[in-house]
């Protein structure tokens, strides 16, 4: 049985990715005892899955480095990966939040040593890598997962491949017999970090995206630009494993539209921009890029990078939201639509075509495992009859990781204001 | 109808945004109208058009009066709703044409060979006989529109969908005698009398005044 230990004076947060790794970071730093809860099997959240950031181009895992070094240093913070908040009940300076614990099949023993993804057979869709490539059975989640321990997929569990993972650990680090767990523990305030997911692009049907093999989201890409990816950083079309040097990036790919998101993503401008500087770095001259957009949204201090991007000769800004896209007998993705500058019609092929796929709230709102106040994006309101639960990040707005790191540690202050008045140092 | 273009001219003067949304079925829509152009790339007859949707909104902010009203575009719509089902802002497109096309219409604006009008005028009148349309009589008007020798081509070519619709009881010959009507014509007459009369009079509130 999972022992946690915790008092109402505890901070619980829902989420270990850029925004809850912070929060939970701050406030344990602080002093303050905090459970932090993550779903997948590792911390780092959807950050970890990215190639750089932008605007300067430098690469997240250096943050997460840094983010993980204080997790391990930290003696008031404890930490449960493969788990979910199914309930929360009473008040604000006084919870019992219930959490459900799936099986890793791996305990602490565990080194890392990769033995039992050897044995293995089995391979599954890899969730990291956006099912772009295929995971062992037996895996690591990524090269830098905090906490580094392997996982058993549950479909293995009972099979042969089971069996043969546990007879290659030289550890005893295999427990077949690890059942789910439910907890209950106490809780003086909630954050609630559970961040975004991509808007599914197959719901924007004249796209294509789940008809052509050579139209992707720009989630993928980001899989594919990096050298630890599934293509080993090459930029190539899916379908004939070709470079792909005509891409296209089409923006506002379900934000800004009543059929799809209502909001405007935010990130998805500068993330474009970013990833056009990921096929000029690939192929230099020969890279041939179009931007098709509605309005280019590089925010104040973004005004520069944009710029940059701009002045490449290579890179062209098409005023238009394309309006479908076919496939030509190569496969190539035909992008069609009018040039909202002179009206002109276009059909423009390309090797690939780059959704800037939408950010919405990864908790689908009808299904939210505690009460608590959203607009109608989904994303959770400041409201004071969320008591003592505070969003952060993601979870409360399309952020991009600066500010959702920002919004961070002020969603930290407030669940330390909660818990001092608990233990009455603060009113 | 001249009396009418002159005074929504002085009415409107320096904004034609304000006389479509006044005016024009759906009009107070165009303003949401973002630019984006998804709704003349989605148009199957787009390329036929010389303004698509998107720059017909443009022009109506931009105060282009005679070159919207006057266009053969706005004539152009087949009602596919391609544009109404694309569009991130859910403009009824399709709806906004048809409005602009009936106001062109009333202030006698439409360009007059305009053969989409031209089948609009004769559809309606025969609707307006019966209160059914009187397939027969249509097609025959709409074979013969340019002429009788044009009408017997574009009848021979047609000769097998006609007879094959008269097989399968889609046109019947006797209706070139009288055809068939609704249950209630007085009733169907009274109720587009009525319409019609509204229509006058919401118009009426912008247009010249009375008695000049």
């Amino acid at each position: 049985m999972t022992a946690v230990v915790a008092t109402n004076e505890t901070i619980l947060v829902v989420g270990g990715g850029i925004s809850g790794m912070t929060a939970a970071l701050e406030a344990a730093e602080t002093g303050k005892r905090v459970v932090l809860v993550e779903k997948r099997p590792y911390l780092g959240g959807r950050v970890s899955q990215l190639y750089k950031y932008f605007p300067k181009l430098c690469f997240p895992t250096c943050g997460l480095e840094i983010n993980q070094r204080r997790a391990k240093q930290n003696p008031n913070l404890t930490i449960l990966t493969m788990a979910e908040v199914t309930g929360l009940t009473g008040a604000k300076g006084n919870y019992t939040a219930t959490v459900k614990l799936s099986p890793r099949y791996v305990n602490a023993n565990c080194t890392a040593c990769g033995d039992c993804a050897k044995a293995v057979t089995a391979e599954f869709d890899d969730e990291y890598n956006y099912g772009l490539g295929k995971r062992k059975g037996a895996y690591l989640p990524y090269r830098m997962a905090h906490p580094a321990r392997y996982v058993l997929d549950p479909a293995i569990i009972g099979t042969p491949d089971a069996e043969r993972a546990k007879a290659a650990c030289r550890y005893d680090a295999i427990d077949l017999e690890m059942q789910e767990e439910t907890i209950d523990f106490p809780c003086g305030a909630v954050i609630w970090a559970t961040g975004w997911k991509p808007y599914d692009a197959a719901k924007i049907q004249p796209y294509g995206y789940d008809r052509f093999a050579n139209v992707i989201t720009s989630v993928e890409f980001e899989r594919m630009a990096d050298p630890t990816g599934p293509t080993g950083g090459k930029l190539v079309r899916p379908s004939d494993g070709k470079e792909a040097k005509k891409v296209a990036f089409i923006q506002c790919a379900g934000s800004r539209d009543r059929n799809h998101l209502l909001h405007c993503s935010r990130i998805c401008c500068m993330a474009s921009f970013k990833q056009c500087t990921y096929v000029i770095d690939a192929f230099g001259a020969d890279a041939q890029i179009n931007v098709y957009y509605i309005d280019l949204r590089a925010i104040d201090r973004f005004e520069d990078f944009y710029q940059k991007v701009r002045a490449n000769q290579n890179i062209r800004f098409i005023k238009s939201k394309p309006a479908s896209i076919t496939q030509d007998k190569d496969g190539s993705p035909v992008v069609h639509g009018v040039d909202t500058e002179g009206y002109q019609r276009f059909a423009e092929p390309h090797d690939l075509v780059v959704l800037a796929i939408g950010m919405e709230p990864s908790v689908d709102p009808a299904s939210f495992p505690v009460p608590i106040v959203l607009n109608r994006e989904g994303f959770i309101e400041t409201d004071s009859a969320n008591g003592g639960v505070f969003a952060a990040g993601g979870a409360a707005d399309a952020l991009d990781v600066n500010r959702a790191v920002q919004h961070a540690t002020g969603a930290a202050l407030r669940a330390i204001q909660v818990v001092n008045s608990v233990a009455r140092a603060e009113v | 109808m001249g009396e009418l273009n002159t005074a929504m001219i002085e009415r409107y003067r320096n904004s034609f945004l304000k006389e479509v949304e006044a005016n024009v079925e759906e009009g107070e829509w165009v303003k949401m109208c973002m630019q984006c152009g998804v709704c003349s790339g989605s148009c199957p007859l787009g390329k036929f058009w010389e303004h698509p949707p998107q720059e017909i909104f443009m022009m109506i902010r931009a105060g282009k009066r005679e070159a919207v009203l006057q266009s053969e575009s706005v004539w152009m719509c087949t009602s596919c709703y391609n544009c109404i089902v694309r569009c991130p802002r859910e403009l009824p497109i399709t709806h906004i044409m048809h409005g602009l096309a009936h106001y062109a219409k009333r202030l006698g604006l439409v360009p007059k060979t305009n053969p989409t009008a031209k089948f609009a005028q004769m559809f309606w009148d025969n609707l307006m006989v019966k209160g059914r349309i009187n397939e027969l009589k249509l097609g025959l008007a709409l074979y013969f529109m340019n002429g009788f020798g044009d009408g017997i081509k574009v009848a021979l070519k047609n000769q097998k969908l006609g007879m094959a619709m008269m097989k399968t009881g889609r046109m019947n010959p006797k209706e070139a005698f009288g055809g068939h009507a609704v249950k209630d014509l007085a009733g169907f007459h009274k109720v587009l009398k009525k319409a019609q009369e509204l229509e006058d009079a919401r118009i009426a509130q912008n247009g010249p005044p009375a008695g000049a």
